[in-house]
């Protein structure tokens, strides 16, 4: 009894002092001030915002070994990354965001373009960024935001995108994929070869698209595209007509009730798909793993007209200078450096240093993800659980075979507000 | 009587004062400025100082070329509206029931309260929590389905129990009913029960009570039941949006479309006129009763 209530008191005493701690930590930190503390400089802190695609534990496990920095995650979405942005740039240092929002942050002129020379990996960088081709030297769509529309500028404080390659980059990437529709096997029973099939009558009332404006009309490009009814000369940057007959040919499908639903969140694209009310939708990479993991059959189709692209990379807060500008390099050189890579690899997307990724992999796992290669042993995702029995072979197949066919790339279009104001009417309809 | 020909003595001001602040910088005052932008300018990136009726323009577009098909404010809330009365008359019959249940059925006063608690308890867990458990419930392989199909009622699933206006209204009165039962019950329990046996002794039927003794003095909570339900419903967009499957077009949906495409002016123009519509609704029920004097 005695010793029991020793351990309490000791649990309690101990409980207290880490709160005290806590309390003191977060005031010094600046959390709630908001203004970096003196202390704050030894520890190595970067508030890093994002969406949550890149932001795990173990990343920040790893990097904190390897370099001593932490990352603080601010995990928001897509367009919540854009709007924090523009209207609080001093609440982040360093900023993980899609390509195509920069049509929108250059111009605000709230985040800093990074000094190529200061990337060690810089050169070793995808070609598909830089140049728009694989490393084979095959040139891949670049409708929509392709990168290397928008990778380089033509100075340190320019807000003109640059042509070529400069020192000047916009965003050192991080992450990106090639994204497609997903289908349930077990419930199609036939084969899925095209777009076309998204508005199928075959599928009414099984079938889904993204409620996000600017992504979700891309989706309904291809499908366009693919039925034949017309052929944008950029699918990334329609005119006012285009977006019309898009939006058209959307409505109408929605009016004889070919839509179960739209959805927002991956969450609502897996529960979707899992539970049988759609059996064919655009869909994002993890979420068809995730539909897998349950035990349900899905596939990530792909389709011969080819893939819808995103990638996202890293910049600074125009705030950040000084040591802080020095940790967010040393940062992002440990980001390219491999483990990362690695870790974003093994969970389907693709990382931008490959050799780099490749030496943190082993054969087999590099053979099934980036290779197209069937597994020789059964493949784990980064927490341990089993993604694929030995055996499989990815949907898709190799990165050559699925990032060389591209069609476009997630993008801001010029008409970008009447193509809301218009899905707002699709949405109405 | 000097009390009464001085209604804004000193002392009634410093009573008032303290709500009045909070009210101007929590509310007067961000109203303000959302009326402000609503008339600014705006590119792909920021908002643009000045005085244009572009947002409202925009908002209204097609609305006089597109007739006599309806443009896409109007079909919005057209479904608002619908959604609104639909879920104001459910809430409403229900809510004056169980109201009516606790207020008259129910003698002990422990037991009416107890059994007010008890109505509570749903709302411990999250809104979206109790609105997204009704999924699994309705989809097209979810329980409802699977027992209608084994019992041999239907012989394929029915498709309309999920993602449709059916499962809007079903959230929003299992969300809101509350809302219409606590405003509902405290007037009745406020109702003289010598008035009741007083219409009794007269000979008036069940009936004739209820509406002719009850309801008159279950007014003022009738209608800050109804005030609730309505302005909640005209602003949701979520519960619309999920229990729709994102294909049921709301108010709110317009403003959050826009504000994520950074286009804070036409945002705030819709905000607007959600706000004036919502305050005319408002208007005409206090029409029927003037909640001041009753209360």
């Amino acid at each position: 009894m005695n010793k029991k209530d020793g351990a309490q008191g000791l649990s309690r005493r101990s409980v207290l002092k880490s709160a005290g701690a806590t309390i003191g930590s977060v005031a010094g930190s600046g959390a709630i001030t908001g203004f970096p503390a003196v202390w704050a400089q030894e520890k190595k802190v970067l508030r890093y915002l994002g969406t949550a695609v890149n932001q795990s534990d173990d990343i920040n496990k790893q990097l904190f070994k390897d370099t001593g920095i932490t990352l603080e995650y601010i995990s928001v979405t897509t367009d919540d990354v854009t709007k924090r942005v523009v209207t609080q740039p001093n609440s982040f240092d360093v900023l993980d965001t899609e390509y195509f929002s920069l049509k929108k942050l250059i111009p605000s002129k709230n985040i800093l373009a990074l000094d190529a020379r200061k990337i060690k990996e810089f050169d070793n960088i995808t070609p598909v960024f830089t140049k728009g081709e694989l490393p084979n030297g095959k040139k891949i769509g670049d409708q929509g935001t392709a990168p290397k529309k928008v990778m380089f500028l033509e100075g340190k404080d320019s807000t003109t995108f640059a042509k070529g390659v400069t020192e000047w980059v916009t965003l050192i990437p991080t992450v990106y994929n090639a994204d497609t529709l997903g289908i349930r096997p077990d419930l199609i029973k036939r084969p899925i070869e095209s777009w076309k099939e998204l508005l199928n009558p075959e599928f009414k009332g099984k079938a889904s698209i993204l409620n996000i404006p600017s992504i979700g009309i891309m989706d309904a490009a291809m499908v366009v595209e693919a039925a034949g009814l017309y052929k944008y000369p950029d699918k990334g940057n329609m005119t006012k007509a285009e977006i019309d007959l898009t939006i058209k040919v959307l409505t109408e499908a929605k009016k004889s009730g070919q839509f179960r639903a739209f959805w927002k969140d991956f969450n609502e694209s897996v529960n979707l798909m899992a539970s049988g009310e759609t059996v064919i939708q655009s869909m994002w990479s993890p979420a068809v793993t995730a539909v897998r993991s349950k035990g349900i059959p899905c596939v990530f189709q792909p389709l011969k007209e080819g893939y819808r692209s995103w990638a996202s990379g890293f910049c600074m807060s125009k705030g950040v200078s000084g040591k802080k500008a020095e940790w967010a390099y040393e940062f992002v050189n440990w980001f390219l450096s491999g483990w990362a890579g690695a870790y974003l690899n093994r969970q389907g997307y693709y990382s931008a240093v490959l050799p780099t990724a490749k030496k943190f992999m082993s054969e087999d796992e590099w053979g099934y993800w980036m290779e197209g290669k069937p597994a020789k042993s059964d493949i784990k995702a980064p927490d341990g659980s089993l993604l694929e029995k030995a055996g499989a072979v990815r949907d898709g197949g190799s990165y050559d075979d699925r990032m060389g066919n591209v069609a476009c790339w997630n993008a801001v279009m010029d008409e970008n507000d009447y193509m809301v104001r218009k899905w707002n009417e699709f949405i109405a309809a | 009587m000097a009390k009464k020909d001085r209604p804004f003595a000193l002392p009634a001001w410093a009573q008032a004062a303290p709500f009045g602040l909070v009210f101007a910088l929590f509310f007067l005052i961000p109203l303000a400025f959302v009326v402000m932008v609503s008339f600014w300018d705006y590119n792909d990136y920021a908002i643009v100082p000045g005085f244009t009726f572009r947002s409202y323009v925009e908002t209204f577009e097609g609305c006089y070329d597109q007739l006599p098909g309806l443009c896409t404010i109007l079909k919005t809330y057209l479904s608002t509206v619908k959604f609104c009365f639909l879920v104001w008359l459910i809430t409403l019959l229900i809510g004056f029931t169980i109201a009516y249940f606790l207020a008259f059925h129910v003698r002990s006063v422990t037991t009416q309260m107890t059994l007010a608690v008890v109505c509570t308890i749903p709302f411990w867990t999250s809104n979206v929590i109790r609105m997204i458990s009704w999924i699994p419930l309705l989809g097209r392989n979810g329980l409802v389905n699977q027992g209608l199909v084994k019992l041999g009622v239907v012989r394929e699933p029915v498709e309309w129990l999920l993602y449709s206006d059916f499962a809007v209204v079903l959230a929003f009165v299992h969300l809101f009913t509350f809302f219409m039962v606590i405003p509902i019950f405290n007037s009745m329990a406020r109702i003289d029960k010598r008035l009741l046996e007083a219409a009794y002794d007269a000979g008036a039927s069940g009936w004739q009570t209820l509406w002719n003794v009850v309801v008159p003095l279950a007014k003022p909570g009738i209608v800050i039941g109804s005030i609730f339900v309505i302005t909640i419903v005209m602003g949701d967009f979520v519960t619309v949006g999920v229990m729709g499957g994102q294909q049921i077009a709301s108010a709110g949906k317009i403003i959050e479309t826009r504000l994520n495409a950074l286009q804070f002016p036409p945002a705030a123009a819709n905000a607007v006129i959600l706000l004036a519509i919502t305050l005319l609704i408002i208007t005409a029920l206090n029409r029927f009763v003037d909640i001041r004097k009753e209360l």
